[in-house]
């Protein structure tokens, strides 16, 4: 449900950008969304589909580049990714993370025509 | 043509965000944003709250929720200041739509303002609202497995509450794991263990959040 709104913030964001540079139609859009950060891209495709209509943007394709949640170890240093289960180094053992990756949600790019 | 563009869409909430807190740092108000499951205790933990501080501090209460006022309706009848905002479906509070609320609020007239989230361990996290604490309040009947399922949710908390502790006889929740999921995606998080039926350990709470009060008024 949460993707209504967020679609609508990144519809806006892909609009401001293609107006700046002049476009007339806005063919690619390039998402980067995190693991982490409770988007679903299939979500996100059904809302654009409705919120794009008769804007620059009606017809554009999404593309989405997942990235991985990840973390490093406080302990060791150790990167990994989260396995889904548990929260702690397979390394080390070491149970104090930090997530380095996983939350992005941004528009990395537009393909304008 | 490509464009770069590389901003966040979240980026709007954000800039709300930021002039909700703006406003609050002029009227001198501490906000505290209380996200938890569905049935957690939300509003027992802010009535349990009010109990303890409504001799020391001036609350004022916004209550989210998808339909109804049912919370709102327990906070009045304690006769403090409350507004509901009703999402409609929505799943969470973002901070337009505690933007649109704050006007039926006298925030001259309050110290902290507790803001009750709507009950989801998902979205919340992800949209600020221009709260000074962010607090989560998880309860024992959830089970000790959560932080390792939602990670992003106790990951950005300044305090944690875990209620309903009356019930470690009853259920099978263990205790360290649950602390040992918390403490390796959140080492620095204050952890208040409580009863709301009880009261038991609402005291330490509340006095954790009148001493952030008083350090965030001194630096304001």
């Amino acid at each position: 449900m949460h993707e209504l709104a967020v679609t609508q913030g990144m519809l806006s964001v892909v609009l401001e950008h293609a107006e700046k540079a002049g476009a007339k139609k806005v063919t690619d859009i390039y998402l980067v969304i995190g693991d982490l950060s409770t988007f679903v891209d299939d979500s996100v495709q059904f809302y654009f589909d409705f919120l794009s209509k008769g804007t620059l943007a009606e017809g554009a394709t999404l593309h989405f580049r997942r990235v991985p949640a990840t973390f490093r170890c406080w302990d060791c240093g150790n990167t990994f990714t989260h396995n889904g289960r548990d929260l702690s180094c397979p390394r080390c053992g070491g149970s104090r993370l930090e997530i380095i990756a996983g939350k992005e949600f941004y528009v990395e790019s537009i393909e304008v025509e | 043509m490509k464009v770069p563009v590389v901003k966040s869409i979240l980026a709007a909430n954000d800039q709300i965000a930021q002039e909700n807190r703006q406003l609050f740092d002029e009227k001198g108000v501490m906000a505290v944003n209380i996200m938890a499951s569905p049935g957690a205790g939300k509003t027992s933990l802010i009535l349990r709250t009010i109990e303890r501080l409504r001799d020391k501090a001036r609350i004022g209460v916004i209550e989210g929720d998808v339909a109804s006022s049912i919370d709102a309706d327990r906070i009045a009848q304690e006769g403090v200041p409350v507004v509901q905002i009703n999402t409609g479906g929505g799943c969470h509070l973002d901070a337009n739509m505690l933007r649109a609320a704050l006007p039926s609020l006298n925030l001259d007239e309050l110290d902290i303002l507790f803001i009750e989230n709507v009950g989801n361990l998902i979205c919340p996290a992800n949209f600020r609202l221009g709260a000074h604490i962010q607090a989560m309040l998880a309860s024992i009947p959830e089970g000790d497995d959560k932080p390792y399922k939602y990670p992003g949710m106790y990951q950005g908390v300044d305090a944690l509450v875990v209620n309903k502790i009356d019930l470690l006889p009853y259920v099978r929740f263990d205790m360290e794991r649950f602390r040992k999921g918390v403490a390796a995606l959140n080492p620095d998080v204050a952890i208040f263990e409580v009863s709301c039926v009880t009261g038991k350990g609402v005291q330490d709470w509340a006095e954790w959040l009148m001493q952030k009060k008083d350090t965030l008024l001194r630096r304001g």
